[in-house]
């Protein structure tokens, strides 16, 4: 099965760490992303900058209106998001229990909807030929 | 060389019969489930390399445990290494160790350390049930949960907590002493009732699921019988083959349910019960006979009878009088209120039923009042078995047990009132 894993942080954790410190952790990220490659549970990633230098859309009577960042008032944001092969939910918890990227804020793991991924992948093949 | 198809189909068949022995051992020999759960994977990953390279072993069991060993100390001494944590390298670095030294007997005991652990009475009931399913037998946590009706996430949470209480309390991961192994399997064989129990009476949910899951319950009795032949162990099999082999007779084609009186006899399945009957004869033999036994032998006189009115029920309300020594229970106390009914009279079994309910610990329990029912349907007084079915039919929960009790409740509106 696929997860889609979504990694959150607080950024005021960042902000008080050393470049060493920093170093470090994303070190330990990397090593063990590749302990997930070896197992061929990696199936892919992609790290997101931080949430002030995005925008939301959100639909209202008025169209679509463009605000700063995400909700205000959350604390931890979507820092980045893992695609996990797993064999079941509990696979996909015990591997993500010991990635080091868990203690710098919440992950958040959800099974990839595969029959809405299906429809997706018949409109790819219709449209890229 | 093996052909690549050849190495994928005899690794399939490997890992349907033999993954959870290869789990079971290497939870010994790494004390952790999510690790020992991770090496096997990396195991049969390897096999699928190897195997086409440097053929089949001769022993894929030993091969498969050693190479998961192997793989998890080597990933534990990478983490080791870039988490600069000289106690955890500590930990990687375990003595050296070969295949050859695992006999078949540390093979079959690990089984049993498995089974035992996931089902510790320390454990809450519902978490040694989803243990039991995914741990010793294999389904994933989808398949547990949608054989149980629940959320994958609320099983996933049963599981990790359940294996979280295990490392706290550090169970150990052993077979029990000889002193407390009746307590110990008394609660291993509930575990395994249930999961059967689950898939045998449930009334939601596909039948596929359901006929699944008394197959995977009589499959793991069937081993659990084979690595540990306690007479409960196989009377509790014994149990499990007669109730099954009514499987086909006990609803319509609607799901509904029909009452054993009721059922279309021919459509047993003979060889299971046959098999049945002689392992309850096996069991019964046993110096000190328990309550599984003794449920057996009460189902074989049900399942070998040629009809209701022919059931030898001075045998059976003999067998409930031992049950009741053995394992004293209201609701063991209201079968035999229901079989001295037809060994006597009806009313000779209403009497006894309206005694137990007057105690009050079946107050809220549906089949009492449906046997209440029954009783009075069967004297005439027609105007009691209406109050006890519904009754009944307010406290039942399941779809074909209401349906059933809705149309007796019919067809007594049908026949004159007599009060």
């Amino acid at each position: 099965m696929r997860f889609i894993c979504l990694g959150y942080a607080d950024p005021t954790v960042f902000g008080s760490m050393s470049k060493e410190e920093m170093e470090s952790a994303m070190e330990g990220c990397f090593a063990y992303d590749d302990e997930l490659r070896r197992g061929g549970h990696f199936l892919g990633g992609e790290a997101l900058q931080e949430a002030k230098s995005g925008v939301t859309l959100r639909y209202s009577a008025n169209g679509v209106e463009v605000t700063d960042g995400p909700y205000a008032e959350t604390k931890e944001y979507l820092g980045g998001i893992l695609i996990l092969e797993a064999r079941d939910l509990n696979h996909a918890i015990a591997l993500m229990s010991k990635h080091p990227g868990v203690r710098f804020g919440p992950f958040e793991i959800r099974p990839a909807d595969e029959s809405i991924n299906t429809l997706i992948e018949q409109r790819n093949q219709a449209i890229g030929g | 060389m093996p052909s690549v198809d050849e190495v994928t189909t005899a690794i399939e068949h490997i890992y349907r019969e033999d993954s959870r022995r290869v789990f079971a051992t290497l939870v010994r020999l790494l004390g952790d489930f999510d690790g020992a759960e991770e090496a096997m994977h990396e195991a049969f990953a390897a096999a699928m390399t190897q195997w086409p390279e440097d053929g089949i072993p001769a022993n894929p069991v030993p091969w498969l445990v050693s190479t998961g060993r192997f793989r998890a100390i080597d990933s534990m001494r990478r983490m080791a290494r870039f988490q600069r944590s000289p106690e955890a390298l500590q930990a990687a670095v375990a003595p050296e160790w070969s295949v050859e030294e695992i006999d078949e007997k540390e093979f079959r005991d690990d089984q049993l350390r498995l089974i035992f652990t996931c089902c510790h009475p320390t454990l809450p009931p519902a978490t040694r049930v989803a243990m039991t399913l995914r741990e010793i037998c294999g389904l994933t946590t989808e398949e547990v949960a949608s054989a149980l009706l629940a959320t994958p996430p609320a099983i996933a949470q049963r599981i990790v907590r359940g294996k979280a209480k295990i490392r706290e309390q550090r169970i150990p991961y052993r077979v029990p002493s000889r002193r407390e192994l009746p307590e110990r399997l008394d609660s291993v064989l509930s575990v395994l009732y249930l999961v059967f129990n689950e898939g045998y009476s449930a009334s939601r949910g596909g039948a596929a699921v359901r006929h699944e899951l008394t197959a995977t319950a009589i499959h793991l009795t069937r081993t659990l019988a084979a690595l540990l032949p306690d007479p409960e162990v196989i009377g509790l099999l014994a149990l499990m083959l007669l109730h099954d082999s009514r499987r086909d007779a006990r609803t319509d084609e609607d799901g509904d349910l029909i009452l054993i009186e009721e059922q279309d006899r021919s459509l047993w399945d003979r060889p299971k019960i046959a098999e049945g009957a002689a392992l309850a004869r096996h069991a019964l033999a046993a110096p000190a006979v328990g309550r599984h036994a003794l449920q057996a032998a009460i189902a074989t006189l049900h399942a070998t009878a040629p009809s209701t009115a022919e059931t030898d029920w001075a045998e059976i309300v003999r067998l409930y009088d031992l049950l009741m020594q053995a394992a004293p229970s209201p609701v063991t106390e209201l079968n035999r209120a229901v079989a001295v009914a037809m060994r006597d009279t009806p009313a000779a079994g209403l009497f006894a039923v309206d005694a137990i309910l007057e105690r009050g610990e079946l107050h809220d329990y549906h089949l009492a009042h449906a046997a209440r029912a029954d009783l009075c349907r069967r004297i005439g007084r027609l105007d009691e078995a209406r109050a006890s079915y519904e009754r009944a039919l307010a406290l039942a929960t399941q779809g074909p047990e209401r349906r059933f009790l809705e149309r007796r409740l019919r067809e007594l509106r049908a026949t004159p009132r007599t009060g």
